[in-house]
């Protein structure tokens, strides 16, 4: 089966010859998506299969005006999900594209699933969204880990407390940091169960043992390696 | 125009200017500000790929050579996002004059041509304010370049379109991309709903022109208005 893009995709380049996996790790914060993806990577890269691995807001190109608007405070809803936006379709170009051509595998730590959420919550059409990110390519597999809000809290605030960003301060849905974060992410959460069953989603209850998590994931990793 | 952006309210005006490098748009609208200052319509101008947030991004990019036709058109629209949310609608919603030198029609003329697909960067600046009015400065080509190249010596990579490909040097492929943005500019012409202005017209005839264009806009214009004053010549802009 040929890769295809989501939507109109990037005209110029074309998604035929793009073998490679692309395998995504989805979630909110604090459910344990990068110590999956290193373990996940370990495993494949044993079986023979080399892995470039790709995350969020990694891009060189702009990864700079991210920090900066974000310590500045100063980004409307819709400029963020540009900037966002930019950093995606960077890593896209530079990154996922030449190496899906070069048949590795790409592990990518969240995907566009995760600016349409981001983004939605923050009151930006889904529609305007979707079609913005028609550019991305349908990835082999999406993992979904998911955790409800009440285990969520104590592992955030056990590895480096809430934060600012993590916590939707900007939303303004309340002052008070706990229970923003808390009624934040209970948003985000709702909307990738949503976009989970629109997209097909591998869901994986995140309040699992590592161990046990891995093994979900490896169960459906296996056959689209060797397929 | 207007099912290209979502409906807006504000009671201010919106004054676009379209047109290739050396079209002599940028020159027209700062003497149309004049005008409208000296009327007493509190006027805000704005310009394209201005914004401190991704500016250093956008030149850095630039300077690499390492930007996409995506990542290039992300980076302009988000530039524009900003300066839309800050310098161009709050200013619009409190009832002034917005003069912005280039606006959407820029990306779709540049974004097109560099091969991004023409309905997503239609979306993309889909959440703009619909111009009261929106100048394309028509020009040939050769009487653009003859205008550029006059007093300069060399050409930016990007401005050349070197990145395409479409020559090995820039002055060859300066002409090329400007050639195709503008046949761009005047495929949209239709769509788009321009105020064709022939860019080879003198200069105070083209001026003349747009004034009465622009004095029909402020038809019925609400916004609050200072006292007019008498223009004020500097001895250096004495003629």
């Amino acid at each position: 089966m040929g890769r295809r893009y989501m939507g109109r995709g990037l005209p110029y380049v074309s998604a035929d010859d793009l073998g490679g996996r692309l395998i995504v790790v989805e979630g909110t914060d604090g459910v344990g998506r990068s110590t999956q993806m290193a373990l996940l990577q370990q495993w494949i890269e044993l079986q023979g299969f080399p892995v470039v691995t790709t995350g969020w807001s990694r891009s060189n190109l702009v990864s700079t005006s991210i920090e900066a608007a974000k310590s500045g405070n100063m980004l409307s809803g819709l400029t963020y999900t540009l900037l966002y936006a930019t950093d995606f379709a960077d890593r896209l170009e530079n990154v996922i594209i030449p190496a899906l051509r070069s048949g590795f595998v790409v592990l990518s730590d969240r995907y566009v699933y995760t600016a349409i959420a981001r983004s939605s919550v923050r009151g930006i059409d889904k529609d305007y969204l979707r079609k913005i990110f028609e550019i991305a390519l349908v990835p082999d597999l999406t993992f979904l880990l998911r955790v409800d809000v009440e285990t969520l809290i104590p592992r955030v605030i056990e590895a480096d407390g809430l934060n600012y960003w993590e916590s939707g301060m900007d939303m303004h849905l309340d002052a008070d940091y706990f229970e923003s974060f808390r009624r934040y992410q209970m948003l985000l959460i709702h909307e990738f169960d949503v976009m989970g069953k629109e997209y097909g989603f591998e869901s994986v209850d995140a309040s699992l043992s590592i161990d046990a998590i891995q093994e979900q994931i490896r169960q459906k990793v296996g056959p689209i390696l060797k397929g | 125009m207007i099912e290209l952006f979502t409906p807006t309210e504000h009671r201010g005006r919106l004054i676009i200017v379209e047109g290739i490098d050396g079209s002599g748009k940028s020159t027209q609208l700062s003497l149309l500000r004049k005008f409208l200052e000296s009327q007493g319509y509190p006027v805000v101008f704005t310009e394209w790929n201005s914004s401190d947030l991704v500016k250093e991004t956008t030149k850095r990019g630039k300077r690499k050579q390492n930007l996409t036709p995506t990542t290039f058109s992300l980076l302009h629209a988000t530039d524009f996002a900003h300066r839309f949310h800050h310098a161009i609608l709050p200013p619009l919603k409190a009832g002034m004059v917005v003069l912005a030198d280039r606006y959407v029609f820029t990306a779709y003329a540049r974004d097109a041509v560099r091969g991004c697909d023409a309905t997503w960067v239609r979306n993309l600046y889909s959440f703009a304010v619909t111009p009261s009015v929106a100048f394309y400065f028509r020009v040939p080509i050769d009487v653009a370049i003859k205008r550029i190249l006059t007093g300069r010596t060399k050409l930016k990579w990007y401005e050349a379109g070197m990145d395409m490909g479409l020559a090995p040097d820039e002055r060859a492929s300066f002409r090329l991309f400007q050639s195709r943005i503008l046949e761009e500019y005047d495929a949209m012409t239709q769509e788009v709903g321009f105020d064709v202005v022939d860019a080879t017209l003198p200069v105070n005839k083209q001026q003349e022109a747009m004034r009465g264009r622009v004095v029909a806009a402020l038809n019925g214009y609400t916004g609050k208005k200072h006292i007019a004053t008498l223009p004020r010549i500097y001895p250096s802009e004495a003629r």
